[in-house]
């Protein structure tokens, strides 16, 4: 699918401030200079192309009790495969990628609460034998989610 | 922050997106057995509650071609991290914006500022622009950035707590 500029206008737009109102798309689709009817259809095409991954309300889900950690790994390249195989099998694991540094595996833990943090990370590094380095979040700055599209 | 069960409902049902249809929350409501006017109330309490941190669209950076990303590090003296790091999180190109610990001597960097771009020439640019904001107070930086995705999996609320 090929995205025009009405299509960039849209996930300009709509990356937050939809409105709670009871017709939220011909409100937001007013200021789009777009009737109800296109800004769904058009919603619904960037979705069923993958071109946005979700539309709706997004959690802090560190607000609701959970806890969260980014951890890094320095792994010997030949066993980036091995290693990585090993760290995704913990289910907290939420994500993970491998990055272009000494520190070359970057992941997220996701736990119920913030002891389970320190007691997986233990886990990694008794199932891989290397560290664990923790990056909890001392402080964030918010960002307005102004992705150019 | 504990959730009371209509609002932890609402949010499992809520995880799926909201429908497209003219009246989203009154299709919500109907599956809860109460009406929009609730749904919408409740959705702003959330917002207000900072458990709900936006409603909108979530796009995908690969398909509008931003393939690179760079996750640029910065050591900045503490007394001006918290200044600095409002400065750079308020800037267009930034999407996360951090303070996290040190692990000296391997990692000696305390801000961290994600980057996306076209390609590594366009994100270097970016960072070329966020080195000039911050100027004097930058001790050390770097950027890395992502070679493969090992895992991904959505942050998902699960039966109970945050999986």
């Amino acid at each position: 699918m090929e995205i025009d500029d009405t299509d960039r206008r849209i996930i300009n737009a709509l990356q937050s401030g939809f409105p709670l109102s009871s017709r939220p798309f011909a409100e937001a689709g007013a200021r789009l200079g777009l009737s109800e009817a296109e800004l769904i259809a058009r919603l619904a095409a960037l979705k069923a192309a993958g071109i946005i991954t979700r539309f709706g309300p997004f959690l802090d889900a560190a607000a609701m009790g959970g806890a969260f950690c980014l951890c890094a790994m320095e792994i010997p390249e030949a066993q980036l495969d091995t290693m990585a195989d090993i760290v995704n099998d913990f289910d907290e694991v939420a994500h993970n990628y491998a990055r272009d540094h000494r520190l070359n595996m970057w992941f997220v833990l996701a736990t119920e609460t913030p002891d389970e943090i320190g007691e997986t990370a233990s886990r990694i590094e008794d199932a891989t034998g290397l560290p664990v380095y923790q990056f909890p979040k001392l402080k964030e700055f918010f960002v307005g989610f102004r992705v150019a599209a | 922050m504990s959730l009371s069960p209509g609002d932890r409902a609402l949010i499992e049902i809520c995880q799926a997106g909201l429908p497209l249809v003219p009246e989203p929350y009154a299709v919500i409501a109907s599956q809860l057995g109460t009406d929009a006017a609730h749904v919408q109330a409740r959705l702003e309490a959330l917002m207000g509650q900072g458990i709900i941190r936006r409603i909108g669209v979530a796009p995908n950076h690969y398909k509008l071609g931003m393939v690179a990303n760079g996750m640029t590090v910065w050591d900045i003296d503490d007394d001006q991290a918290e200044e600095l790091g409002a400065l750079v999180g308020a800037m267009d190109d930034v999407t996360h914006c951090y303070l996290r610990p040190r692990h000296r001597p391997l990692w000696p960097y305390n801000l961290f500022a994600m980057l996306h771009g076209a390609d590594r020439e366009e994100v270097e640019a970016k960072r070329a622009r966020l080195k000039g904001l911050l100027g004097d107070a930058v001790r050390a930086s770097d950027v890395l950035y992502s070679t493969r995705i090992l895992k991904k999996t959505g942050l998902r609320l699960a039966k109970k707590g945050v999986a």
